[in-house]
C-alpha cells in the first residue's frame, strides 16, 4: 500500500515555524525601523526587501504550475508520480499573490518613488522618456493588469489542480480518460498563453524593469522568467527528496530525479545565455541610456553580488550538475537545489535593489529576515496543500507510463 | 579479425527476452550482443554494460574547441593583427564568447559524431556480419559468444528453453571488412536447424 497521505513531519514544523518566528521579528524590526523611519532610504529598502522578496516567491511558485502545464501540454508522463507535489507548490500562489498586490499597493499609494520613480507624476511630467512611456508605466494600468495577472494565475492555477484531483476518485478509461486528458490539456494551453502573455512578457516589465523606469531591455523578461523557473524546478527538486526521505514517493526514483536535474541543468545554462545576451548587446553598442543599467552592477558597489549570481547560478550547476552522477545522487541534488534558490533570490536582489536604493545597498538582517519569512510561509503552504490531496495520482492514465520511465 | 563460434536465439518477445537475458547470464554464457529492431529500455542495464564514455569524450573536445577558440581568436586580435574595433578593449572577451561557445558546440558535435562511429563501427563500406536479419524488423536477436569449453547443443538447448522461437550456431567474424556486400556470401560454415523444445 501506497503512503498517501502526507503528514507534516515534527521537523519541517520546527523549521516552518522557526523560519517564520526569525521571519516575523526581523519584518516587524524592519517595519518599526525602517517602514515608519523619517530617512527615506531607509523606507525605500524596507519596501524594496518586501517587493524582491514577495514577487521572487510568488514567481518561483507560479513556475511549478507552468512546470505541470508545459508537461501535460508535452502529453509527457515522467512526472505522474510526482505531479502533486509542483501542485502543492504552485497552490501557494494565491498567499504571496495577495502578498505583492499589498506591497504594490503599499509602494503606490504610498508614493514610494524612489522604488517606482514613474509614480511621481511632476517627474514624469518633465521626462521626455518617461512622458512617452505614460502610456504603459501608469499606476491604473500597472494596478489593473496586476490584478487581471494574479486573478488568473490563481484561478487557472486552481481549476488546473481540480482538473487533476478527478483522477482520485477512482480508475478512468477508454473514452473518459482521452476526455480527462483533453480537459487538462485545454486548461493547461490557456494557462501557458497567459503565462507568456504575463511572465514571458509584461510582468517582468512592469513589475521589476519599471524600477529602472528609463531603462529597458528586450531580453528582461524571459531572463527573469528563467530565473524564477530554475527557482521553482530547484524547489520541487527540494520537496520531492525531502518527501523521498520521509518514505513517501516510492514510485518516484532516481530516474525521475535525475529529469528534473536535467531540467535544472538545461535551464540554468539558458539563464546563462540570457544573463550573458542582455549584457553583450549592450556592452557592444555602448549607448549611455542602456549601459547605466550595468555600471553600478559590473564596475559599481553591486560588482560582487554580480558575479555570485553568476558563478552560483551559472558556474556551479554547469560544472556540477553535468555528469549523470551528480543527477542521480540526492545530496548533490540537495546542495544544488538549495543553492540555485537562493542564488536566484540574489539575482532578484540584484534587479531590484541598484535602481531602488543606488549606491547605498545593505545586505543585512532585514534583507534574509525577510527572507526567512517568505520560507517559512512558503512551507507553511505547502505543507498544508501537500496533506490536502493525496501524494501519488495512482489513476492518472499516464501513471503506468511514469513507472516503468527509465532514462 | 578472427572467426569465433556463436549460438544465436531469436526472440520475438520483449518480456520473453528480459528474463531469458537474466538466466543466459546466470548460467554463466557469455552475452555478445542483442540486437534489437529498436532501443529496448533497461536492456543495457540488464547485460550488465558497463555506461558509455561517449560523453567523457564530448567533453574534452568541448574543453578543446574552447581553447582552440580563445587561443585563436586572442592571438590574431591582440598579437598577429592588432586593430581597433569600435573603441573596444583589443583583449575583449565579451566579444569573442558567441565565438568560443560556436567553437565549443563545433567540436564536440562533430567529434562525438566521429567517436559514436567508430565505436559502432560505422564507416562507408565498412561491412559487419549479420545474425540475423529479423533484427532490423521483428526479432530481438541474442548472440552468446562461444569459447572452447561451452558445449554448444546444451547452449542450444538452453537458449531455445528460455523461449528462443530460432536457435542456431554461426561461425562470424567477429570485426568489420571493407568490401561490397554480397548477398549469397557464405559467412558461416555451418547452420543447424531450427530446435525446438
Amino acid at each position: 500500500m501506497v503512503k498517501q497521505q502526507f503528514e507534516t513531519p515534527a521537523k519541517y514544523k520546527k523549521w516552518t515555524y522557526g523560519l517564520l518566528a526569525i521571519g516575523l521579528v526581523a519584518f516587524l524590526a524592519g517595519f518599526f525601523f525602517l517602514g515608519l523611519s523619517k530617512d527615506e532610504h531607509d523606507q525605500t529598502r524596507f519596501w524594496a526587501g518586501l517587493l524582491q522578496n514577495s514577487l521572487y516567491f510568488l514567481m518561483i511558485c507560479n513556475a511549478c504550475m507552468f512546470f505541470i502545464c508545459i508537461n501535460i501540454l508535452g502529453h509527457a508522463s515522467w512526472h505522474t508520480t510526482f505531479r502533486r507535489i509542483p501542485e502543492a507548490i504552485s497552490a501557494v500562489v494565491p498567499v504571496f499573490a495577495v502578498a505583492a498586490l499589498v506591497v504594490f499597493l503599499a509602494i503606490i499609494m504610498g508614493h514610494q518613488h524612489h522604488i517606482y520613480h514613474w509614480i511621481d507624476k511632476d517627474a514624469v511630467a518633465s521626462d521626455k522618456i518617461l512622458s512617452w512611456k505614460k502610456g504603459f508605466l501608469n499606476p491604473a494600468f500597472f494596478l489593473i493588469w496586476t490584478i487581471i495577472t494574479l486573478g488568473v494565475w490563481t484561478l487557472v492555477g486552481r481549476k488546473i489542480r481540480q482538473l487533476s484531483r478527478q483522477s482520485d476518485a477512482g480508475e478512468i478509461t477508454g473514452e473518459e480518460a482521452r476526455r480527462y486528458i483533453w480537459n487538462n490539456t485545454v486548461w493547461a494551453g490557456i494557462f501557458v498563453v497567459f503565462f507568456a502573455l504575463t511572465t514571458g512578457s509584461t510582468i517582468p516589465w512592469l513589475w521589476l524593469m519599471s524600477i529602472d523606469a528609463h531603462w529597458y531591455s528586450t531580453m528582461y523578461s524571459w531572463y527573469t522568467f528563467m530565473s524564477s523557473f530554475v527557482g521553482g524546478l530547484s524547489l520541487i527538486a527540494l520537496f520531492v527528496i525531502f518527501l523521498k526521505n520521509k518514505g513517501y514517493l516510492e514510485h518516484t526514483t532516481r530516474e525521475q530525479l535525475h529529469d528534473i536535474g536535467k531540467y535544472i541543468f538545461a535551464f540554468s545554462i539558458f539563464w546563462a545565455y540570457l544573463w550573458f545576451s542582455q549584457f553583450m548587446l549592450i556592452w557592444y553598442a555602448n549607448i549611455p541610456e542602456e549601459t547605466i543599467y550595468f555600471k553600478p552592477r559590473v564596475q559599481g558597489v553591486y560588482k560582487a553580488i554580480f558575479w555570485i549570481n553568476f558563478i552560483v547560478n551559472f558556474i556551479a550547476p554547469i560544472l556540477i550538475l553535468m555528469t549523470r552522477g551528480s543527477k542521480r545522487n540526492y545530496a548533490v541534488m540537495t546542495f544544488m537545489a538549495l543553492l540555485l534558490v537562493l542564488g536566484h533570490w540574489l539575482d532578484f536582489y540584484q534587479m531590484v535593489a541598484p535602481g531602488a536604493l543606488g549606491d547605498h545597498y545593505n545586505l543585512g538582517w532585514y534583507e534574509f529576515g525577510t527572507l526567512a519569512l517568505f520560507s517559512g510561509l512558503l512551507m507553511f503552504f505547502t505543507g498544508r496543500a501537500l496533506a490536502k490531496a493525496p501524494l501519488v495520482p495512482e489513476n492518472h492514465p499516464y501513471f503506468k507510463e511514469s513507472l516503468i520511465h527509465h532514462t | 579479425m578472427t572467426i569465433k563460434k556463436f549460438v544465436v536465439g531469436c526472440f520475438d518477445d520483449e518480456d520473453v527476452l528480459f528474463p531469458a537475458v537474466k538466466k543466459v547470464r546466470k548460467e554463466g554464457y557469455k552475452i555478445q550482443d542483442v540486437y534489437t529492431p529498436f532501443p529496448v529500455h533497461g536492456l543495457d542495464k540488464e547485460l550488465g554494460m558497463r555506461d558509455t564514455s561517449l560523453h567523457t569524450a564530448g567533453f574534452i573536445y568541448a574543453l578543446t574547441g574552447l581553447t582552440t577558440a580563445l587561443g585563436f581568436i586572442s592571438w590574431i586580435l591582440t598579437m598577429d593583427w592588432v586593430q581597433n574595433y569600435g573603441g573596444k578593449p583589443h583583449f575583449s572577451l565579451a566579444a569573442w564568447i558567441p565565438i568560443m561557445f560556436e567553437l565549443t558546440v563545433l567540436f564536440s558535435g562533430v567529434g562525438m559524431t566521429l567517436t559514436f562511429c567508430y565505436l559502432c563501427q560505422l564507416a562507408p563500406f565498412v561491412k559487419k556480419h549479420h545474425f540475423h536479419p529479423g533484427a532490423t524488423d521483428d526479432k530481438f536477436v541474442m548472440v552468446i559468444e562461444c569459447t572452447s569449453k561451452t558445449n554448444v547443443q546444451e547452449a542450444e538447448a538452453f537458449l531455445a528453453a528460455a523461449g528462443a522461437k530460432e536457435v542456431n550456431v554461426q561461425m562470424a567474424e567477429t570485426g568489420w571488412w571493407l568490401g561490397r556486400y554480397d548477398m549469397n556470401r557464405k559467412l558461416f560454415d555451418q547452420q543447424t536447424g531450427v530446435v525446438t523444445a
